[in-house]
Formats: C-alpha cells, structure tokens, sequence
C-alpha cells in the first residue's frame, strides 16, 4: 500500500477579492479521514477542490507525498477520486463510453480499463451502462461519479456532499466506500450532513478552526 | 509517451463528440454556405480580381471560424464537463488536445471554402498551388492556434460571443493580412520566392501565439 500524506499550510482563497476563507491547516497521512464542515458558502466544496488540485490558493499552500517523497499535484492527480454536484460527464455518451474515454485520457493501463463494466455493476449501473448519460436521473449519475471515481482505486477518495441525491440503497453504497477507504487511504468528506461528519476522524470547520 | 496517449485520447473525445452532435461542423458549414451565397448575389455582376477574391475567401474562412472555433472551450463550460477534464488531465494536455482539434476542423473548413471557391468563381485560377496551399495550410493552424487560446480565456466570461470576436480580431489581423496578400500571390502565379517573407511570418506567427499560450494555459485553465 502506498503511503500518502496531504499536508495544507495556511490555504486561503479569494474569488474577486471576496475572502472564502482563511488559515486553514491540516496535515493527512494515510490511513486517515477529515470532514470538512461549514455553513452554506463557508467554502467546502473550494476546499474540497483545492485539495483534488483542480483549483489552486490565493494563499498558502497544499503539499503531496507519496512513499515519503514529494510529487507535484499533476502527478498526485492520478491517485485522487473525486465525487461532487459540480462534477459532470457527457451527455452525448453512455456510461460506459464516459468511463473509457475519461480513463484514457487519464492513460490508465488496460488492466484498470477492463474494470470498466466490473466498476458500474458495483455502484448499480449495470443494466443502464449502454445508456447516454443524459438520460439519467440525478441519483444515476451520482452512482456514475462513485464508478469513475473508484475505477482507479484511487489512494485519496474527496467526496463532496457524497449521499446528494442518492436513495437508501445508495446511500449504504457510499457507507461501504467509506469505510473502505478509511482503512486502506486517504478519505476527506465536504459534508453539510452531522451523521456523515462523524464518519471521519478529523474535522475541519470552515469559519471556525477546530480539530 | 503516457502525456502523448492523453493529448491524443482529448482529440479522440472531442472527434468522436463532434460526430454524434454535429454542433460545430453544422454550423461552420452553414455558415460558409451562407457567406458565400451573399457574396455570389453581391458581386454577381462584377469581375473580381485576385486581391478582392483573395479577401473575400479570408473573411469566409475568417467570420465562419468566429462562429465556430469557441465551442471547443464553451461547450465544455457550458455543459459542466471542464471540471472532469481538469480532473484527468494536465492542462498542457488539454491544450495540445484542444489545439490539435481545431487544427483539424480548420484545415477541414478551409478545404471546403476552397472546393466551392473553385466551383462558383470561374475566376479563381490558382496559378501557383504550391504557394496557395502552403499560404491555406499555415494560415488555418494560425487561426486555429489563436482562437484556442482566446477560447479558453472567453469560456468563462459573460458575454461569449461578442468578446470573442473583440477580442480575436485584432489578434489575427497580422495574420490575415498576410494570407490575405499571399492569396493573392498565388493567383497572380508569383514565384515561390517572393512569398517567402509571408511564410516566414506566418510561421513565426504560429510559434509566437503556440509558445504564449503554452506558457499561459495553466493559468487561464484553472481558477
């Protein structure tokens, strides 16, 4: 298993000189797990990006190691799984087209290809996995983002909002994924819900520092 | 070898994207179809000359790039989908990708306005092909080159499509003018050396717009 840690330093973050927050820290080795609380527009979902690497800080700064050697975002990329409401694929595509065209793209080896159809009959999208994607319901595709997201087995899992729009059957889908995760990686939650804050065992409050 | 499977495998998305939506083919060719039977019933009764016909096909391949060469970077705004793509891969990728995808449809929009040149202007002889194709072939990756980058910067903003004109024009004007002339060169038969500076503007133009936009990508790309 590979060890990785994620370590932020005083990340802040400005949109148009509106502060969203500031001076958070924390620092992540695996196995761990951190929620990220706040009120509504206190910058979960910002921080939740910034720590996938998909956007960067105003201030401060948001390092990787793998095995105890530090690689930069673009290579640490690779390892995340990221599932958020702000995430979208293709609606011209099925399911199982937006799968292989997104892992080619991220040149996965043919091996985690072929897990393609493995991966979408785990999160329940087995009979629709030949179906645009535009044709699903919110719920779907919200299945959809946990498939692409663990079709690597990624070592750092992000969810943000992570039952949004999902049923009971999903939402102990995504208890399984915890669960799992948190004893083989590294899982941060971005999360609204008090019972799916207690499921790490970190916590940072946008807003309100504590840990 | 893996950043060179990634570039090619964005290509391979947005071809394969484009063939079951036809957004930007449809109306790139509708658009040259439009231009050009404006043309027709304006000068219907006139005998061109090589520097007018020579304008007159860079302003078609000019104003039906305008209308189609943005969607590259807008759709994917629009539709929510730049975030996944951030996600799996490197902007210099996406660049590449994106660049090489546009290239591709401006070489095809360029062949098609001058396959119905030749058809509807019996006037339009190109005397010197070789400098006609070199002029054709360089001067739709300048405009590919350039909308890319301008496409990613719009993709964002408010006001799409006029400040994507705004702000292409002036951007492209160096490079229309010189195809422009050069066009014309090879109607009138010229020889291969006197279009030589406009190939090597055309070419430093390439490099100048390709280098910039490869060093601003990251930021243009991420928030």
């Amino acid at each position: 298993m590979n060890r990785i840690s994620i370590t932020a330093v005083d990340i802040a973050k400005s949109f148009n000189y509106r502060t969203i927050f500031r001076d958070i820290s924390f620092s992540l080795l695996s196995p761990s797990s951190l929620t990220i609380t706040g009120k509504n527009g206190a910058g979960k979902s910002t921080l939740s990006k910034i720590i996938a690497g998909l956007i960067s800080t105003t201030k401060g700064s948001c390092s990787y190691t793998l095995n105890k050697k530090n690689v930069d975002i673009e290579v640490f990329k690779r390892y995340i799984g990221f599932v958020s409401t702000y995430l979208n694929f293709y609606d011209e595509f099925t399911a199982l087209e937006n799968i292989n065209i997104l892992s080619r793209i991220r040149t996965m080896s043919r091996q985690n290809e072929s897990r393609a159809e493995e991966i979408l009959n785990l999160a329940g999208l087995r009979q629709r996995r030949d179906d645009p994607v535009g044709t699903f319901s919110s719920g779907m595709k919200q299945r959809l983002k946990y498939a692409f997201a663990l079709l690597h087995n990624p070592a750092v899992l992000v969810l943000d909002e992570p039952t949004s729009s999902m049923d009971d059957e999903g939402i102990e889908f995504v208890r399984h994924i915890v669960r799992q995760q948190k004893k083989q990686g590294i899982l941060i939650l971005a999360t609204n819900n008090r019972k799916e804050a207690g499921w790490c065992d970190k916590e940072v409050h946008l807003g309100m520092k504590k840990e | 070898m893996n950043y060179l499977f990634a570039i090619w495998a964005i290509v391979a998305k947005d071809m394969r994207s484009e063939l079951r939506l036809r957004y930007a083919l449809n109306a790139l060719l509708m658009f040259v179809v439009t231009s050009l039977a404006v043309i027709i019933i304006a000068f219907q009764d006139s005998e061109l000359n090589p520097e007018i016909l020579s304008a007159l096909f860079w302003i078609v391949i000019f104003f039906t790039a305008m209308s189609g060469l943005s969607r590259i970077f807008v759709s994917e705004e629009e539709r929510g989908t730049t975030l996944v793509l951030q996600l799996v891969a490197s902007p210099s990728a996406v660049y590449f990708g994106k660049l090489i995808f546009n290239c591709g449809l401006t070489l095809l929009l360029s062949s098609a306005v001058t396959l119905l040149y030749v058809i509807i202007f019996p006037t339009f002889v190109i005397q010197s092909l070789t400098i006609f194709t070199c002029t054709v072939f360089l001067g739709s990756l300048g405009f590919a080159s350039a909308s890319t980058m301008i496409a990613a910067i719009i993709a964002k903003a408010q006001a799409k499509s006029t400040l994507y004109t705004v702000l292409a024009f002036p951007v492209l004007a160096p490079l229309l003018i010189t195809v422009i002339y050069a066009t014309a060169l090879s109607i009138q038969g010229d020889i291969w050396s006197n279009s030589i500076p406009q190939f090597q503007i055309m070419i430093g133009y390439l490099c100048v717009v390709v280098g910039f936009s490869f060093l601003m990508f990251d930021y243009v790309w991420k928030d």
